[in-house]
């Protein structure tokens, strides 16, 4: 079974990141995510980071790669549920994630696609 | 791992002691009294300092140890390496600068998040970098 399942609804796919991931869990995670955007021609990807209570510069650049690369597939990715005091690590790390599209929550990253037009903070 | 009033210290030889790494240290901040935003700070630093161990020396140690300083309490991470070390320090603490494929965040990232850093290096003489986060 895998660690982190990848729901299709509608045309978006749900990943939900529900534990912390070994870098070799999420660069497998990312292969998995673009082979499913592939086959399943969807238009959006949301990722679920909210039960992360780290997001280093690995897993930061892992998740901006798979973004721009299922953007080069045709579809929009959004990352929901990054957590306060993460939001404020990454920043001060040096991590702004800042070409990727972004929302608060589950709901709100699926609104985002919904408007067809995810727009990443500058 | 091995736990003492002192700290702990854990033995960094796989992938998986990366998560075990991290963990431990933010559980420590925890008991230390550190608030959330500063142990996702420590966790974040233990992350990066303990991936460049993987990265560049394979195997070396993190050790948590609790400081007081003034009446001060602080938590130290100290990674330590027998690895080929850094030859250019200096540039290794600019950011975007990797020997590697990474973002090249690690330490200087680290040294931004932690209130205290030292690093010490030579070619052919490991790593050891000491951070220390100061309880408000």
């Amino acid at each position: 079974m895998e660690l982190v399942p990848i729901l299709r609804q509608g045309d978006v796919l749900i990943i939900s990141i529900m534990t912390a991931l070994s870098d070799k869990d999420i660069l497998h995670l990312q292969n998995r995510v673009l082979d499913k955007t592939c086959k399943s021609g969807v238009t959006g990807v949301v990722v679920d980071v909210s039960a992360l209570d780290v997001i280093d510069s690995f897993s930061s650049k892992t998740i901006i790669d798979m973004a721009h690369a299922v953007r080069l597939l045709g579809a929009q990715t959004v990352v929901v549920g990054i957590q306060p005091e993460v939001a404020l690590a990454m920043v001060l790390l040096g991590l702004t994630i800042s070409d990727v599209p972004t929302a608060l929550d589950l709901d709100l990253g699926i609104a985002l696609l919904k408007e067809g037009r995810p727009h990443a903070a500058e | 791992m091995q736990r003492s009033d002192a700290g702990r210290s854990i033995e960094i030889r796989a992938e998986s002691d990366l998560i075990l790494a991290r963990q431990s240290c933010r559980e420590l901040a925890g008991d230390l009294g550190f608030s959330r935003p500063d142990q996702a700070l420590i966790a974040t630093a233990t992350s990066e300092l303990t991936r460049n161990i993987l990265r560049y020396a394979i195997r070396g140690v993190i050790h948590a140890r609790c400081p007081m300083h003034h009446g001060r309490l602080g938590i130290e991470i100290i990674a330590k390496d027998d690895g080929p070390g850094i030859v250019d320090v200096e540039a290794a603490m600019e950011d975007g600068f990797s020997t590697g494929k990474s973002l090249g965040l690690g330490l200087p990232g680290t040294k931004r998040i932690m209130d205290e850093f030292a690093i010490n290096t030579a070619p052919g003489q490991g790593v050891e970098v000491r951070a220390t986060k100061w309880r408000e």
